[in-house]
């Protein structure tokens, strides 16, 4: 057994900062994928056909393909199609945020069904836009329900988020896997990565729960 | 002020209305009542729409309603109505409840929707319960709250849909009282009720409906006492 934190201590502010870059891409990527979300799930509850086909097929390429596959055709794939680099930075955003929006779709979809349909019909009656209807009167019900099932992609976004590492972002990853280089030694800065990983987990953890405290006030 | 005429509405190749056609005036106090699977319900929801008709024509006030071109938010706007199973928004607090559409809909000033909304709680009796979510009040409690609600757009005609099937025995009188002393204040109302006392003591007509065929259009005096048809007779008879 030959473990030694003390010799990564001088490279931990170097891996803290990591965290930086990590944070952004999730919030990003959280944000992109919400509102993408948001559009696919309405476009799948919609009567229009032609909407409706293009939100499954989305759905179904995104959920059916590899994350990293998706990330590598975005950076090293689209360049050649596009003929300028794409930085580190939005080619991770897009590929978690494109990716993560086919499965924050589902469970919109599936929040804004569990919604009692007198809700909408109550709605109508009133002469309420679909706009405000569904903004204002169904998806705060059907956020409600879905909290813990988006808490859960936001947390696995957030770990998947290490995959960055292979397009040479400087996350929490990748910097724990250069200074692992370094030293010659893997196991301790993988470990201390893990930890922050587990720590930023718990975070959002905490924060959901907060979140879902609040929203039930009116139970 | 409400002309229906030859209503058709089939859900796939059940049709549940067989053509029907009456005049409501304004003012006018109408109980539909019937067997369950009669299409009271949606020969109701048809008159806003929450059903669109098969064939036949609606209009209200003069707008055909069942017209493509008419704007059908406009026209609800100025038909409340009021659910069995209340369906209140359960996010927004009482007073909330009944702002909301005259200040997004009708961009009503939040002074006076506010206003409004303490006014007409006041009226239904619940004054005290502007600030509670709805989880918080009794089944008649949140029906009185709807159909404050409904009345907050001030609609020109109200329609009820089994208004007090939902509620407990108990709570049955104070959503009735709630409702005739709207019929007292003038507003149209149609209501599909199985409250037969009531139905005789406040409506001005009953509608009477059997298998998606308008049976019976009387007074209420009239068709309690002594109904034409053999099936109003037996559904009378089944119930009182």
């Amino acid at each position: 057994m030959n473990l030694d934190f003390s010799q990564i201590v001088p490279s931990m502010p170097y891996i803290l900062k990591g965290i930086g870059v990590t944070i952004q891409i999730v919030l990003a990527s959280a944000i992109l994928g919400f509102v993408l979300g948001v559009i696919l799930s309405l476009c799948k509850i919609s009567r229009n056909k032609p909407l409706q086909w293009f939100a499954d097929a989305y759905t179904s390429v995104f959920r059916g393909t590899p994350l990293v596959l998706q990330l590598l055709l975005i950076y090293f794939g689209l360049p050649q199609l596009l003929g300028f680099d794409i930085a580190p930075f939005p080619a991770a955003v897009a590929a978690f945020g494109l990716n993560s929006a086919a499965y924050i779709s589902e469970i919109i979809r599936a929040g804004i069904l569990a919604v009692d349909k007198g809700q909408r019909e109550a709605a109508l009656a009133l002469g309420i836009p679909y706009r405000r209807m569904m903004g204002q009167i169904i998806l705060p019900q059907a956020l409600k329900n879905i909290l813990p099932a988006l808490m859960n992609e936001f947390i696995t976004l957030t770990k998947e988020s290490a995959i960055v590492t292979v397009i040479g972002a400087l996350d929490i990853m990748r910097r724990a896997y250069i200074v692992g280089g370094e030293k010659f030694a893997y196991l301790e800065p993988l470990i201390f990565a893990g930890l922050i990983y587990y720590v930023m987990v718990m975070g959002l953890t905490l924060l959901g729960k907060a979140v879902e405290r609040r929203m039930r006030k009116g139970d | 002020m409400i002309n229906v005429e030859n209503l058709h509405k089939s859900f796939g190749k059940n049709e549940v209305l067989k053509g029907i056609s009456t005049t409501i005036k304004e003012k006018e106090v109408v109980a539909v009542i019937g067997p369950s699977g009669s299409g009271k319900s949606t020969f109701l929801r048809c008159m806003n729409l929450l059903e669109e008709p098969t064939s036949g024509v609606v209009s209200i006030n003069g707008q055909v309603i069942t017209d493509k071109k008419t704007n059908i938010m406009r026209v609800r706007e100025n038909v409340g109505m009021v659910f069995q199973h209340f369906h209140l928004f359960p996010h927004m607090t009482v007073l909330e409840n009944l702002t909301y559409a005259p200040m997004t809909v009708k961009g009503v000033s939040r002074e006076t929707a506010v206003a409004k909304g303490k006014e007409l709680l006041q009226k239904v009796g619940l004054a005290q319960k502007a600030n509670e979510f709805p989880s918080r009040l009794s089944g008649g409690q949140k029906q009185r709250v709807a159909i404050a609600r409904a009345l907050a757009m001030e609609p020109k005609v109200m329609l009820f849909d089994e208004p007090t099937s939902a509620l407990d025995p108990e709570m049955v009188k104070e959503v009735l009282d709630v409702m005739k002393s709207l019929t007292e204040t003038g507003m149209t109302m149609v209501i599909v009720t199985h409250e037969m006392g009531f139905a005789r003591e406040v409506a001005d007509r009953v509608l009477f409906l059997d298998g998606g065929v308008l049976v019976e259009d009387a007074p209420p005096a009239e068709f309690f006492s002594a109904p034409k048809s053999k099936r109003a007779k037996d559904f009378l008879e089944k119930i009182l």
